[in-house]
């Protein structure tokens, strides 16, 4: 075997390949990493040029990020290109199809001149100093493209020069669609956000419309349904509820007189007190409501619920299943207390509403027996916030009518009913 | 007494003449300070800018390419670059890449 004999230059040339290469994956691992961290997407690739740039000494250079939609290069960071350089680059079919065909490999620009995109920008090329041009083509979509100018060794491009600049373009290319990437993800998920708040708009404008329909049924009170709903949703409001229980709860008191869509008018519009005959036709509206409401998909499970049971008492003494205290789904008391309140301050065929005074004494004095002690009250306590200015939305206000609201001694009755409710009543279970 | 990396990147209050230090490690963080100080001593007129590597250990990457910009800088108003004190280690990166091309190392 013959040794061959190793020059004093060749020891020097491996020692200055050994820095070369040590500086040149010096910069690999430092453009991984800096991919690797997300940080911001701009400064990512204004560091990764720099990279690319100093680890082989290339005096200029430039990214650009491909715009698929608009066949344009769109420049993100440049470095000691000129100002004059286009910040935006057009590409043609024919380009882009070469671009692809070529991969992660840089072409260079004196070769490249038959390319339409070469020729298009012939002087910005030549007066920017560029040499290579390098796609950046990831699972087959072309994502950017970098720019490269002339080595300060003056140097041409070796294909060890190549293989580096393929390599770090590749990070540099997988940067840029894991953008793209979040960015039509965000695109989608925006696009998804307005599609449920189109669906959770049509949903509310069905509610009202169906609440119309029901209490367009009784003349004589009108707007029950509606007000229901307000008061179910003050009444989450002040049990401290978030904004979409708050709206179930309002849900629930608008659906909760669908039933009587299938009792007969005479019998809604009686101006007497109905007979035992017509109170069984009538008694029967809770459960049709359930049967309307359990097969529609609502956002809110309790809908249905609120419709059968919103008649149940605390002492088993309601309708359709006299059901005690925890027995009736919580929803179904909120709805009950907000039908009851409503019925008692609202003018009836056959009764007139009742004094303000005397219904916060009767919400007091049947909390435990009909209505749930708490719920009575956060009712209350919400009422008198309004009337001590502590709240600046006139909620009862807009649905009870000044006046009623202005009567006089008012707000001693319901501090002298939260007094009693907080001293007596026992809580409910809340299911 | 402050730490290198804390010491004003420029020194020099002359117009013709403009020392800029780089300190112990030229990265990104420093880098672009030192380009900032280079380019304004630059725009000032200076026809002589002096890059100090007394401090400096190590030059990655993003140093390189820092330098590379000043150098282009300088091109451009005619002005010439020294680098100097330059450690043995980091002249011959300068030499291999063919920075040494462009400017004057003093020791």
């Amino acid at each position: 075997m013959k040794i061959q004999q190793i020059k004093p230059t060749d020891f020097r040339r491996i020692a200055e390949d050994k820095s070369k290469l040590i500086h040149t994956f010096g910069a690999l691992a430092e453009i991984g990493q800096e991919i690797a961290n997300k940080n911001d997407f701009q400064e990512t690739i204004r560091t990764s040029l720099h990279l690319i740039l100093g680890s082989l000494a290339i005096m200029r250079g430039g990214v650009a990020q491909y715009s698929k939609f608009g066949h344009e290069l769109n420049m993100l960071a440049a470095r000691s290109l000129g100002d004059d350089f286009p910040l935006a680059l057009t590409t043609s079919d024919e380009d882009e199809r070469q671009f692809l065909a070529n991969g992660i490999h840089p072409i260079e620009a004196s070769q490249a001149r038959v390319l339409p995109f070469f020729q298009l920008y012939d002087r910005s090329i030549t007066a920017a100093k560029v040499e290579l041009f390098l796609p950046l083509v990831i699972r087959g979509e072309m994502v950017g493209a970098v720019f490269l100018g002339e080595k300060a060794t003056g140097e041409p491009y070796s294909s060890y020069d190549c293989q580096i600049i393929s390599s770090m373009g590749r990070h540099i290319g997988v940067a840029i669609a894991h953008r793209n990437m979040l960015a039509e993800l965000e695109r989608r998920a925006d696009e998804n956000r307005r599609l449920y708040d189109d669906m959770r708009m049509t949903y509310r404008d069905t509610v009202k419309a169906f609440a119309a329909a029901i209490d367009c049924k009784d003349k004589y009170t009108e707007g029950h349904s509606v007000r229901v709903g307000k008061y179910s949703e003050i009444i989450g409001e002040e049990l401290g509820w978030g904004a979409d229980e708050v709206e179930g709860a309002a849900v629930a008191g608008y659906l909760h007189d669908v039933g009587k869509l299938t009792v007969e008018r005479r019998i809604i519009n009686a101006p007497y007190r109905i007979d035992a005959k017509e109170s069984a036709e009538l008694n029967k509206h809770p459960g049709v409501g359930f049967e309307i409401l359990q097969p529609i998909h609502h956002p809110y499970a309790d809908v249905p619920l609120a419709a059968k049971y919103h008649h149940e008492r605390l002492d088993g003494r309601g309708y359709p299943d006299g059901l005690f205290d925890n027995e009736i789904p919580y929803i179904a008391k909120i709805v009950n207390l907000a039908d009851s309140f409503d019925a008692m301050t609202t003018d009836r065929p056959y009764k007139r509403r009742r004094p303000a005074n005397d219904v916060f004494e009767d919400l007091c004095g049947n909390a435990g027996q009909q209505f749930a002690p708490e719920l009575v009250t956060a009712f209350l306590g919400g009422m008198l916030k309004e009337l001590q200015g502590e709240r600046p939305e006139k909620r009862f206000r807009k649905l009870l009518g000044r006046g009623y609201m202005e009567t006089e001694g008012l707000v001693e009755t319901i501090r002298r009913s939260l007094n009693a409710l907080s001293a007596t009543s026992p809580q409910t279970v809340i299911q | 007494m402050p730490s290198e990396s804390e010491l004003p990147a420029a020194e020099s209050a002359d117009p013709v003449r403009a020392v800029v230090r780089v300190g112990d490690y030229l990265n990104k963080l420093r880098g672009e300070q030192v380009e900032r100080e280079c380019r304004q001593k630059l725009k000032d007129g200076c026809q002589e800018l002096v890059v100090d590597f007394s401090q400096t250990e190590i030059v990655n990457s993003v140093g390189i390419s820092i330098l590379l910009g000043v150098i282009d800088s300088a091109k451009g108003t005619g002005a010439k670059i020294v680098f100097s004190d330059v450690r043995e280690d980091t002249a011959e990166l300068f030499d291999l890449l063919g920075i040494t091309k462009h400017v004057t190392l003093t020791a």
